[in-house]
């Protein structure tokens, strides 16, 4: 690409015609289900507290904060949709731009668009089986769905117990499998190992027949799923993946303040210890889920790779209208 | 030297890896939405020339290597060594059979070469894409035949044995392509 060019837009006259399309479908996919759309803040005084999501900060000055304030790009719509929810919302969906620190690449863009929508009365079951519908409603032709457990999967491709294996077995299973490199990682935490046997070995293989959900995740990756009271305790949170590439991640939704608390402070300890800046957390949404966060499941898909895997694209600028570079 | 983090890998950067020079042909970034960020690299051991791929933690560092190319011509070779120059300092390096590889059939005195140097010694030598060799030895071709089918070898002055056409002789001037080792044309005394 000449440098001289990168005022031109990245994706194709075509490709914004089918991301419009795209977008005009999924709003009625939801408004003939009457789920509400909503639209939150972008830019809020909180921020993710997940030590493996970096947020942008930024600064407000002015009227109200005369010596400045400091805010965050909102990494996910989740903190606001759950305030909403907790007043008495109702299902709602946002389609939003949400910000990341440090992920560029062909399947990452620091800047990317969420579809996220939340709705009481479901579990992850029932939610993975609107999420399926919605997407066979937009690609138009007849996919297989298959549901695996997070276990399943890692014991069909690797044979080894996700849930019992000691960090030393995951690398030597990392090792064995060839990844090249693996001798030398430090990886400081058994996810990590983990993170690196799923997105190496087991995810390019993932979806390749039709959409393949993976459920009930190791407890210690939770994020703000409930863990159910099985031996081993699982958080029931499930991913999406289609065609080797992942496309959604939704929560059985935690609904106890007091153990949300407790995971916002745990995530800032790893912070700590990673040396990594720690967040503040959403006291509102601390103080909103002791009000009550009624029982619902929640997802968030993204819908830029959603277009690639539609149209066929294999780089995420595709179907940017510009990607990070020409910003 | 310098070393760099994952966020500053890029096609071309050149760095060390397991006590080699390697220069990195693609970077790919991988993440879980929510989970730990890898690199995972593909990178040209600079001395091998073999590709291999590499795992890297996000944010990890690795030094750099002190690799540049730069144009050299080519002097000669004392049984051991190939001796190259700079043509503006006249700094002379030597490089070893292991360096010239290959490309040793292609070296013809005075030509200008490509040098890979790493920490000011050569690591692989390339030859101009077109050199002009003369050739030693060939059967005696066919007269009359000007088409350049079917063809014959030749070994030319500097050992190599390229495919020419029938009407080539010995002690005749050829230009032949480096990349394909093939026959181009005939050629003139520079």
């Amino acid at each position: 690409m000449n440098p001289r060019d990168l005022w031109r837009p990245s994706a194709n006259p075509q490709m914004l015609q089918q991301r419009a399309g795209m977008l005009r479908r999924i709003r009625q996919f939801f408004d003939s289900r009457d789920i509400l759309e909503v639209d939150t803040p972008v830019c809020a005084r909180h921020a993710t507290t997940d030590p493996a999501i970096e947020s942008f900060l930024t600064r407000y000055t002015g009227p109200g904060a005369g010596s400045g304030l400091e805010c965050y790009l909102q990494t996910s719509p989740e903190f606001f949709m759950k305030r909403l929810l907790c007043a008495g919302s109702g299902p709602i969906y946002q389609i939003c731009k949400v910000f990341r620190d440090g992920e560029l690449g062909s399947r990452h863009n620091p800047e990317f668009t969420l579809l996220e929508w939340y709705r009481p009365g479901f579990d992850h079951h029932a939610l993975m089986g609107e999420v399926a519908e919605l997407i066979l409603s937009l690609s138009g032709e007849p996919l297989v769905v298959e549901r695996h457990t997070y276990r399943e999967i890692f014991q069909q491709t690797l044979s080894l117990d996700p849930h019992m294996a000691e960090a030393v077995e995951l690398r030597d299973c990392a090792i064995a499998q060839g990844i090249a490199g693996a001798e030398q990682l430090q990886l400081g935490h058994r996810d990590a190992w983990l993170d690196l046997l799923l997105s190496h070995l087991i995810e390019p293989g993932l979806g390749r027949s039709g959409l393949t959900f993976i459920y009930d995740y190791p407890a210690s990756q939770a994020a703000l799923a409930r863990i159910n009271d099985e031996d081993p305790p699982l958080a029931q949170r499930f991913e999406l993946y289609w065609q080797g590439m992942e496309l959604a991640n939704g929560f059985y939704e935690l609904q106890d303040a007091e153990v949300q608390r407790a995971r916002f402070e745990a995530d800032n300890r790893q912070r700590r210890s990673a040396g990594v800046p720690q967040r503040p957390a959403d006291e509102w949404l601390l103080e909103a889920m002791a009000e009550g966060l009624p029982e619902c499941a929640g997802v968030a898909l993204g819908i830029d790779r959603l277009l690639m895997l539609l149209t066929g694209c294999r780089d995420i600028r595709e179907v940017l209208s510009f990607d990070f570079e020409r910003t | 030297m310098a070393s760099y983090s994952t966020n500053e890998f890029k096609g071309g950067l050149k760095i060390m890896m397991d006590g080699d020079p390697c220069s990195i042909i693609e970077n790919e970034f991988v993440k879980p939405g929510k989970g730990q960020a890898f690199n995972r690299v593909k990178i040209r051991n600079l001395k091998t020339g073999r590709v291999l791929e590499k795992t890297f933690k996000s944010g990890e560092s690795v030094e750099g290597a002190d690799v540049h190319e730069t144009d050299m011509q080519y002097l000669y070779n004392d049984g051991e060594f190939w001796y190259f120059m700079d043509p503006v300092s006249f700094e002379q390096v030597s490089a070893d059979q292991a360096a010239v590889g290959d490309n040793v059939k292609w070296l013809k005195e005075q030509d200008l070469c490509l040098v890979t140097l790493w920490n000011g010694s050569p690591i692989s030598v390339e030859p101009p894409k077109f050199v002009v060799l003369s050739v030693s030895e060939t059967d005696p071709g066919l007269k009359g035949d000007t088409s350049g089918s079917g063809g014959k070898p030749a070994t030319l002055e500097t050992g190599a044995v390229v495919r020419v056409p029938l009407f080539v002789q010995i002690g005749e001037l050829i230009k032949v392509d480096t990349r394909t080792g093939e026959y181009v044309s005939r050629a003139k005394e520079e």
